[in-house]
């Protein structure tokens, strides 16, 4: 079996706000387990607003107000034992994990590169914030020789970021939060803002970087399934704070297990032969407010299968074998 | 009903060197009654100059738009000839957000379409109009009515602008990326609504998109545009399994499908 990298056992982290005099608390992520395994490519779908980026940063431990991390425990596994980012201090994560452990792409990425800054300097700036003391020519041609390992035009190197097209630009940017060889990368909805020829080449990008070995497995978050599917070897499901299905990501396709999972696929148009005729699917009504989740399973007021018991009791992840895991009522034997 | 006959618009930018931005070039189709046609293209291909142009918003370099037998550009000029025009063809934009004021309640814009069709907005005849609207759309008037915009989902804004569309009833709607803001589960629910306006009235529909996924399950027609030309044309399943074009195959190729994998 594949070494395991990151265990996140039963976190919860909640948005505190200030409304008024009283304080309005969301649970944006609410008891979450995931186990990330070598060579590993895990995708995480979901609806917007249901914890995704929350969960990418509070596997990175980047918590920062109005984010407020309430319990659990974050462990990865390093080439020498373990580090329980939960218990590390901000200055530690930065010298020791950010980066260098854990790499993480959040959303837009890409147009939030300074204009004015040619990639080079980009770069170098990257590399100061993890390093205190660094080589600037050795750094330039270490990024130079994983530019070309890429396929990226090296010259790209001394451009400024508006003169490469979007694709070229967030390949770049995969490149430099690369750089320091981690080993688990994070992206959070990469390849969203893109067109699709250059969304094909970004994915492709992230399996090279696990073909050669730069990374050794890749946390895809993103809201859109069929992209998620090209490249994901698992995927996680997850809604209102919570994942409610995890399993490999032909099976989950072919055989959803959780009536939110069901759902979702069947609302999905692809250019497919057949889904004209079979008609799409879609889930009634709206995902719920956080700060008042529904009582029991979280899904319960939208399922077409709900049941007394998913009103008032909320149902634990179970294994039905082949790593598949579900949380719903549906697949607990009693 | 529709027809669209060698549209070009070139955008001039500077003033002492001019650099000209060819943005639609030689555009022609047709819309029937009743037919939901798509323009799929990538950012920057045109389709939302094209719709602009067919909404009267900005004017084309040459070419006409000819609705109902009138030339757009050339008879529609008096005030009343272009409230006419609007309340035949009518638009559906991206963000539902941006198409309110925030300053008012989502009631305005409802009153606002009732006033287009000459109907008093504050009497009775208004109101019955509106809930009926709301219902038709699957929203509930008394959660939605006195409400401010961002008080409600996107998807109920995108909702309540198709309730406008019920209350206008047009023969033509634009709909630009309407559902690109709206979370993948509740997509179809809101694009066949305009499937429900084609069966109730005969609305046609223009649904602008980049998605080809969701142009081929909507569509009748598909027009695939490319630096401003149409280069492919046809019922989606001949666009899908026999694309033309260079540019469609390989946007076909690329378009991530969800029970076939790439192998990358």
């Amino acid at each position: 079996m594949a070494a395991n990298l990151l265990s996140v056992i039963n976190v919860a982290a909640y948005y505190r706000q200030q409304v008024g005099t009283s304080i309005k608390t969301i649970k944006a992520v609410d008891g979450v387990d995931l186990y990330l395994y070598e060579k590993e490519i895990l995708g995480i779908v979901g609806e917007s607003g249901s914890g995704k980026s929350t969960l990418a940063n509070v596997i990175l431990m980047n918590i920062k107000k109005p984010l407020e991390f309430v319990k659990g425990s974050v462990r990865i596994y390093t080439g020498n034992g373990f580090l329980d980012l939960n218990s590390m201090s901000v200055e530690e994560l930065r010298t020791k994990v950010w980066g260098k452990e854990i790499a993480l792409i959040p959303q837009s990425a890409m147009n939030a590169l300074m204009p004015t800054l040619k990639i080079k300097r980009i770069i170098l700036d990257v590399i100061r914030s993890h390093q205190d003391r660094i080589n600037e020519k050795e750094v330039v041609e270490k990024a130079a020789k994983r530019f070309r390992e890429l396929g990226l035009p090296e010259k790209a190197i001394d451009m400024y970021p508006f003169e490469l097209s979007g694709g070229m630009r967030q390949r770049a940017v995969i490149a430099v939060a690369t750089l320091l060889n981690p080993r688990i990368l994070i992206a959070d909805e990469p390849s969203s803002a893109l067109d699709v020829v250059s969304q094909r080449m970004v994915l492709k990008t992230f399996y090279d970087l696990l073909r050669k070995n730069i990374i050794k497995s890749v946390i895809f978050i993103s809201h859109d399934i069929a992209t998620v599917r090209q490249i994901a070897t698992d995927m996680c499901v997850m809604y209102a704070g919570k994942i409610v299905e995890r399993g490999s990501t032909d099976e989950l396709i072919r055989k959803p297990l959780h009536p939110y999972t069901e759902g979702l696929i069947g609302s999905i148009p692809s250019v497919e032969p057949g889904i004209r005729e079979r008609k799409l699917k879609y889930i009634p009504g709206q995902p719920p407010d956080l700060s008042n989740p529904p009582t029991g399973c979280r899904f319960h007021p939208r399922c077409p299968y709900t049941m007394k018991l998913c009103k008032v009791k909320e149902p634990p992840m179970v294994n039905v074998g082949n790593k598949r895991l579900v949380a719903c009522w549906l697949h607990v034997k009693r | 009903m529709l027809e669209v006959k060698n549209l070009t618009k070139v955008y001039e930018l500077g003033f002492v060197s001019k650099k000209r931005i060819i943005a639609v070039e030689n555009v022609s189709f047709k819309v029937e009654e009743g037919e939901i046609v798509s323009l799929v293209g990538e950012s920057g291909s045109g389709k939302t100059t094209t719709a602009k142009i067919i909404l009267r918003l900005l004017p084309p370099t040459s070419g006409s738009i000819i609705f109902e037998g009138k030339d757009v550009w050339r008879d529609v000029r008096k005030r009343e000839e272009k409230i006419n025009y609007w309340r035949k063809v009518h638009a559906v934009f991206q963000d539902p957000y941006s198409s309110y004021n925030p300053f008012y309640t989502i009631d305005r814009v409802l009153k606002q379409g009732v006033r287009l069709i000459g109907i008093n907005p504050s009497s009775d005849k208004a109101d019955e109009l509106i809930n009926e609207a709301l219902e038709y759309v699957g929203l509930n008037p008394s959660e939605v009515l006195g409400k401010y915009p961002h008080q409600l989902s996107g998807g109920q804004r995108q909702r309540v602008m198709i309730a406008r569309c019920w209350i206008i009833k047009p023969k033509l709607i634009l709909a630009d990326e309407p559902v690109s803001m709206i979370d993948a589960s509740m997509r179809v629910s809101i694009i066949e609504l305009f499937e429900k306006l084609r069966e109730s009235y005969g609305s046609s529909t223009i649904f602008i998109t980049h998605d080809m996924s969701l142009a081929y399950y909507i569509s009748d027609r598909i027009l695939v545009m490319y630096k401003g030309r149409i280069v492919d044309e046809g019922p989606p399943e001949d666009v899908i399994s026999n694309p033309e074009h260079e540019y469609t195959k390989r946007l076909i190729a690329s378009v991530p499908r969800l029970y076939q994998k790439w192998t990358l």
